[in-house]
Formats: structure tokens, C-alpha cells, sequence
């Protein structure tokens, strides 16, 4: 006979046993849904949360909501920071959350921020609010020194990850990485690569080789080559090696001694760093090239065929991050060699240069989509494009998940036929069914915004720059697209009426970002005025808005739902739109 | 002086030329050709690369070109895409590469024009002479102190700083690099001299 005990009749503590098996955020809240009991077991085992937009809601509401974290990850600036188009003081500042956090979660082990304002007060009262901190991974984030760095060092003493990606950091002292006590052996993971000064090399040296279970080191551009063979003997278990300076002066036994280091490493299989290489060391790296899953050589001037030498030796290549300098032969060869090609990023190794100086066109790309069937994800800069082109590639990779294209002369035309490149893109969406990001260039009229409203079911960041002829484009990308999120424009002429007639949608998106494009202030006014859950920020650095009128052409525009209502840290040349003004 | 390059401008401006008004043959960048389909645009000021891309205008210190050429395309702020981590990274190592090559001529006997290499490249006399032999199709064949590259076809000499000719691989490589003018690669039958102590 089968019992039937009604689930909600389970104690709390089975609740909460079978909820932890649970862990997609998306599930959670489903759960949380249920009952009040099911909410409340939910907001208390609740222990990671993703903030997408650290002004969608306040650090107290956080706190309120899901009290017992341990897991926190935050994003500030909007994504076109990267490109400076977000002025200086803008936001994204970490100070608010870590006092509340400082006090709200003493048991909170891991943090994780993308381009964020992060100072020195702010490390510091991390480090020394959290016993149980474990994990700091800090992604193109600004602000701090290695002062904070140093109190992360010596203050956190499980620190397991200090992951910097790509920050900007004021490097005042190389110590900081000897104030990791030396009873800490728990680091798994240092990432320093963005830093521009020295480390101690001793320190560097005595951690490695405690540190038994360390998997990634990413070195800095001061680490010599001959620093690398010692540190490769102390941890021969390393994972994911990222390199100093890959040149050195006549130096005889080096060559072997790196041989033989890297040989050593039985589980390397991710490779990044390679500044300044010097072709005639690449040799060294040759013997673990076969077990080679990531390799970004995406700062290394290394050029044909020294390059492609290289990463036709890396047969389970996944990963590759590249200049431009791999031309079409060189990835005519990856095409060739590389069949478990997930993910590719060629990037330009001279963006402002009046001439083309490799020869990179749509042809490489087309060979890579070809040759490699597990290609989901593509990043490339180059020069000339076809319809015919994206064609091909629709049709070879129809699981295509990230889509990003750019021409680096904007409204450039097919190179072929003059035409427009809205029937390519267009292909790109009907075929890659999954596609979930896609970032357009090239000459582009509202056609190509009709195709990505009708097929890009998925779609859930769309980034444009100088395409389209009117308000009817950005209507069919609002109008459609079911599951944007993301939506950034530059330099396009959109005006007021899309906005204005899609006003619903903003709501359901994270975010939107238009610059240079043709929004009044009228239309930013009505807007705030007609949703109180979105924060309609004007950004402006020409002047006062107070006393601009409403026809008024604003400069920048950055629209985001929010729980916390206009935030209190605007700088002078953001006017958000309050409904108090109007 | 930016002032002066723009009074010089106008000046200009008002000659009196065959041509289209706005061209001047004296200015580097072909931004007078009114190409539309042209992927040309004038490089930006290198300070301009590295961050300092604050106003979309073009500020450029080689002198008033947007007074001279109203068609000629700006330098967009962020744009191509590309992440000013990366830019500063790769710009400044592209900076440091272009100083510090050395590049020295290379000549060999019967051949028609010359190369160029840059030593910096090589981590010694082995690799360079390998990279010899490579680009010129020879054989160059083993240095001894005592008999220097007695025996091959073709020997490698060098001008020094004194303007000496010298036979590779006598001095330390660092000495070497420091010290090499230009390089020429002797018929090994002229370099017999060389090889023997004065």
C-alpha cells in the first residue's frame, strides 16, 4: 500500500535536506513561491546569490531576504564601461555592500565582483570580517591598491581563490604577496596576471610550495622565464598555468630546464600569459600541448608560423583566444586539428591601424565553422564580411550559443555586393536556434532588427553600434526577443517612439543602454514617470539637465529595473528621472 | 603650436592649387581621396589609443588635419570594442618592441639585395647562424677558434662599431650584438684571411 504523506507536512529539516538538492537560482524562487513555510525554509538555506545589477536592489534588502549567505557575486558597471563610454564616477561602488555585509554575514565565504569600485577600506573590512572568507575573485574591477591586496594576504587565513581578472590595480609595493601567512597552505587558485609591479619571487617561490593543492597560477608580466622552472617543480600538479614574461636573454641551460619543468606537469592543460615571447622558447611548452584544453594567446605577438606550429599541436583544444596574427592559414589549421573546438576569440592586433596589417578575413572564420562541429562560441574582429559568409556559418553551426561579429569599420557593407549584411545576421538567428548572445557590425538597416525580433527566441544579450534607419528597428527588438535581458546601442537612430511603446518590456529585462542614438529628455521624463520600477538614468557630461528642455537629445541613456528606487550615490552629471521632479 | 598649425592650415586653404580643395600632398595620411568604400581613416595620436579617449573629436598633435580634410573620419570613442585593459597592455608592449629591435643589414656576396634581421631575436651565434643559412639557401659549416669557418662555402663577417670587419663568433654574444653593424656572408674563399691570428 503506498504511503502518501503529503510533502508539505514534512519537518523542516527534511524540507530543507531535499530543497539542497535544488540549486538553480531559477528553481529556488519557483520554490519560494509555494507557501510561506516554503519560503521561509527557502530564504534560510538560501547560501549564493547573483546580483546582474548591483542597483536593482539595496544591501539591506539583500540582508532581509536571505539572511544566511556565504556565496555573494555583484556586477556594477553596465557592460559598454569596458569601452569607456561610462564616464569616470559613475558608480558600481562596493563600499555600501561590504559594511552591510560586514556585519549582516559573518560567515560569508566567497565574493565575486565585475566591474565594480572597490577601495582598500573595503578589502580590509573584508578580510577581517569574514573568519570563513575563502574566495575573492574580482573581474575587471577598479579602485583598489595592493595595500588591500595585502590585507586579503594576511588576514584571510583560509583563503582558498584571489582570482584578479584583467583590474586595474595601483601597485605600491611588491609585499603584498608575502603577508600570506605561512601557515596557509590552502590556496587553490592566484590569479595576480593584471598586476603591473614585481612580486617577491621568495614569497611566490615558499607559497607555491606549500600550497599542495594549488591548481591555477597566473602569473604577472614581472615573473622572468627563469623563475618558471622552479615554480613548475614546487607544483607539478598545477592545472592552469598562466605565464610571466615568455622572453629572456641569452640564457644556455634555460631551454632544458623549462623542457623538462613543463614536462613534468602531468594536469596541465590551461595556458595563458606569453607576453614578450621570444619564438625559439615556444618549444618548451610542446610536450603538454596534446593535453591542452585553453590556450589564450590573446597578448602574445607571436606570428605565423611559429603560432601556427603551436596550436596545431594542442589536438583537444577547446578554448583559444587569439590575435589576428593567426590569419586564415593559421585557422584553416585549427579547422584542420582542432575538432573539439568549443570556443574561439581572435582579436585585433592593431584596431587603429589605417592598414590591415595580417591577412584575417571572414574566410578563417568560415573554415573554423566548418571544421569544427562543437564550435558554439565566437568572438572575432576582422575586416571584411559577407552575407554569403554568415551563410555558411549559420548553416555548418547551427548550435552557435554566443554570436559576436565585429567589422572594425563601421557600416561596412558585404564586401562582395555592396549589400547590407541584415540577410547574414538574419540567417545567424533562424539557424542558431540556442543562440543567447549575439553582437552585430557592419552596414545594417531595420531589416536585420525584423529577423532578430522573429527568431531569436533565446536571445538574451544583443549588442549593436551603428546599424539600423529608425524607431522601427528597435521596435521589433523590443516588440520580440522573449527572453532579452541585456540590450546595448551605440550610435544608432533610435528615437523615442520604440522606447516609448515597449515600455512594459524594460521591465523584463535587466537592463538597457543607449548612447548616441536620438532619446529626448521628454521621452526619459514620460518614461520615468510611467514606471516607478525602473531607474531612467540620463547621463550627461555637458552640463546641468535641470535646465534643459525636453526636445533635448540626451547623450547617454541607462534604463534598469529596480527594487531600491533612484540610488543615492549619483554623481552630478546623472539625472535620474524621479517621479518627485515631474 | 597647435595654434600655428592651424593658422598655417587656413592658409593653405586659400592657395591657389590644381586640385580638390582639401588635398595636400604633403600630409602623410590619403584622406584627400574622397573613396567612400576606403577601410583608411587617419591614426589617432598615440595618446589617444591608450585611454585618453575622452571627447570623440580627434585630437590630433600632427597639426590641424580636421581643418584641411573635413571628410576624413574621427577616431570613436570605444570603438572597435576592444577592452582599454587589452589595448594598454598590447599598445604599450608594441611601443616597447619597435624601440628596442636591432636591426642590423645583411649582405651576401652575389646575391642581389640585401636583408634585414634583428638580432634581439636570436639567443645566440647558433640560432643566427641557422637563420642565415635559412634565408639565404647556404651552408655556413661549423666556427673554430682556431680555423674559423675554414672548410665551408661561405663565412659570416661582421662591421664593428670600430668599422672593422670581424668574423662572427669570435666575442661573446652579448658583445657581439652590441658591438654588430651589419653583417656580410664572405665566399668562403675571400674570408681564409680572416680565420688565421694576425
Amino acid at each position: 500500500m503506498p504511503c502518501t504523506i503529503p510533502l508539505f507536512s514534512f519537518p523542516q529539516e527534511v524540507l530543507e535536506h531535499i530543497f539542497s538538492f535544488i540549486q538553480l537560482d531559477k528553481d529556488r524562487n519557483t520554490l519560494s513561491l509555494v507557501s510561506k513555510s516554503w519560503y521561509d525554509i527557502d530564504k534560510c538555506s538560501r547560501h549564493r546569490v547573483f546580483i546582474g545589477n548591483c542597483y536593482a536592489l539595496s544591501p539591506e534588502m539583500l540582508l532581509q531576504r536571505f539572511p544566511q549567505l556565504r556565496s555573494v557575486s555583484i556586477k556594477g558597471k553596465p557592460h559598454f564601461a569596458d569601452f569607456n563610454l561610462v564616464p569616470e564616477g559613475w558608480g558600481g561602488f562596493f563600499s555600501p555592500w561590504a559594511k552591510v555585509m560586514a556585519q549582516g554575514y559573518p560567515f560569508l565565504e566567497e565574493l565575486r565582483l565585475k566591474r565594480m569600485v572597490v577601495n582598500d577600506e573595503s578589502l580590509e573590512l573584508v578580510s577581517k570580517s569574514f573568519r570563513n572568507f575563502k574566495v575573492l575573485v574580482l573581474t575587471s574591477c577598479e579602485g583598489f591598491s595592493t595595500d588591500g591586496l595585502a590585507a586579503i594576504a594576511s588576514n584571510c587565513r583560509n583563503l582558498r581563490e584571489l582570482d584578479l581578472r584583467e583590474c586595474e590595480v595601483d601597485d605600491r609595493s611588491s609585499h603584498w604577496l608575502s603577508y600570506i601567512s605561512e601557515s596557509c597552505t590552502s590556496l587553490v587558485s592566484l590569479n595576480f596576471a593584471c598586476l603591473g609591479g614585481e612580486v617577491s619571487f621568495c614569497a611566490l617561490e615558499r607559497l607555491v610550495g606549500r600550497c599542495t593543492n594549488l591548481k591555477t597560477l597566473r602569473l604577472n608580466r614581472s615573473v622572468p622565464l627563469e623563475k618558471i622552472p622552479n615554480l613548475l617543480r614546487r607544483a607539478p600538479q598545477l592545472v592552469d598555468l598562466g605565464t610571466g614574461t615568455f622572453s629572456m636573454d641569452v640564457h644556455p641551460e634555460l631551454y632544458a630546464n623549462l623542457d623538462g619543468a613543463f614536462a613534468g606537469c602531468k594536469a596541465l592543460q590551461s595556458l595563458s600569459g606569453f607576453w614578450e615571447v621570444l619564438p625559439v622558447y615556444l618549444p618548451v611548452v610542446y610536450s603538454i600541448c596534446p593535453r591542452v584544453i585553453s590556450l589564450n594567446l590573446s597578448y602574445a605577438s607571436i606570428q605565423n608560423p611559429d603560432l601556427m606550429k603551436l596550436i596545431s599541436q594542442c589536438q583537444n583544444l577547446q578554448q583559444l583566444w587569439v590575435l589576428d596574427y593567426i590569419e586564415d592559414t593559421g585557422l584553416e589549421a585549427v579547422a584542420a586539428s582542432c575538432k573539439d573546438l568549443k570556443e574561439l576569440r581572435v582579436f585585433p592586433s592593431d584596431p587603429h591601424g589605417v592598414e590591415q596589417n595580417v591577412s584575417l578575413t571572414e574566410k578563417g572564420l568560415v573554415s573554423v565553422s566548418e571544421g569544427c562541429p562543437k564550435l558554439h562560441s565566437v568572438l572575432y574582429f576582422c575586416h571584411q564580411m559577407s552575407n554569403a559568409a554568415l551563410f555558411t556559418i549559420a548553416n555548418n553551426r547551427p548550435n552557435l550559443t554566443r554570436f559576436r561579429l565585429c567589422i572594425i569599420e563601421p557600416h561596412t557593407p558585404d564586401y562582395l555586393t555592396q549589400q547590407p549584411l541584415d540577410a547574414g545576421f538574419g540567417a545567424i538567428v533562424q539557424h542558431c536556434k540556442d543562440l543567447k548572445r549575439l553582437s552585430l557590425s557592419g552596414l545594417l538597416t531595420d531589416r536585420v532588427f525584423e529577423y532578430i525580433g522573429a527568431y531569436a527566441l533565446k536571445l538574451e544579450m544583443l549588442s549593436v553600434a551603428f546599424a539600423g534607419d529608425g524607431d522601427f528597428g528597435l521596435h521589433s527588438v523590443l516588440s520580440g526577443c522573449q527572453n532579452l535581458r541585456k540590450l546595448e546601442i551605440r550610435d544608432c537612430p533610435f528615437g523615442d517612439k520604440a522606447l516609448l511603446a515597449n515600455v512594459a518590456k524594460l521591465e523584463t529585462m535587466r537592463s538597457l543602454w543607449m548612447s548616441s542614438c536620438s532619446v529626448s529628455l521628454g521621452a526619459c521624463k514620460l518614461l520615468g514617470r510611467q514606471m516607478p520600477r525602473l531607474n531612467v538614468e540620463v547621463i550627461d557630461e555637458r552640463g546641468p539637465e535641470n535646465s534643459l528642455p525636453d526636445d533635448f537629445v540626451v547623450e547617454k541613456l541607462y534604463i534598469y529595473r529596480t527594487l531600491a528606487g533612484p540610488r543615492f550615490d549619483i554623481p552630478t552629471f546623472v539625472l535620474t528621472i524621479d517621479e518627485e521632479q515631474l | 603650436m597647435e595654434g600655428l598649425a592651424k593658422f598655417e592650415c587656413n592658409l593653405k586653404a586659400t592657395e591657389l592649387r590644381l586640385g580638390l580643395p582639401g588635398s595636400d600632398e604633403s600630409e602623410k595620411q590619403t584622406q584627400a581621396s574622397p573613396n567612400i568604400k576606403s577601410n583608411k581613416r587617419p591614426l589617432g595620436d598615440q595618446g589617444n589609443e591608450c585611454g585618453s579617449e575622452n571627447n570623440s573629436s580627434v585630437s590630433d598633435a600632427r597639426g590641424g588635419h580636421q581643418d584641411t580634410a573635413p571628410a576624413a573620419k574621427q577616431q570613436v570613442v570605444g570603438w572597435p570594442p576592444v577592452r582599454s585593459y587589452r589595448k594598454n597592455s598590447f599598445q604599450a608592449k608594441k611601443n616597447e618592441a619597435e624601440t628596442s629591435g636591432l636591426f642590423v643589414k645583411v649582405s651576401m656576396d652575389g646575391a642581389p639585395y640585401l636583408r634585414k634581421i634583428d638580432l634581439k631575436v636570436y639567443n645566440g651565434y647558433l640560432e643566427l647562424l641557422k637563420a642565415l643559412e635559412n634565408m639565404f639557401k647556404i651552408t655556413i659549416g661549423t666556427y673554430s677558434e682556431r680555423e674559423g669557418y675554414n672548410g665551408s662555402e661561405h663565412a659570416p663577417t661582421y662591421e664593428d662599431k670600430d668599422g672593422d670587419w670581424m668574423l662572427v663568433g669570435d666575442v661573446p654574444w652579448n658583445m657581439f650584438i652590441t658591438s654588430c653593424k651589419r653583417l656580410r656572408i664572405m665566399k668562403g674563399s675571400e674570408a681564409r684571411g680572416l680565420g688565421y691570428a694576425a
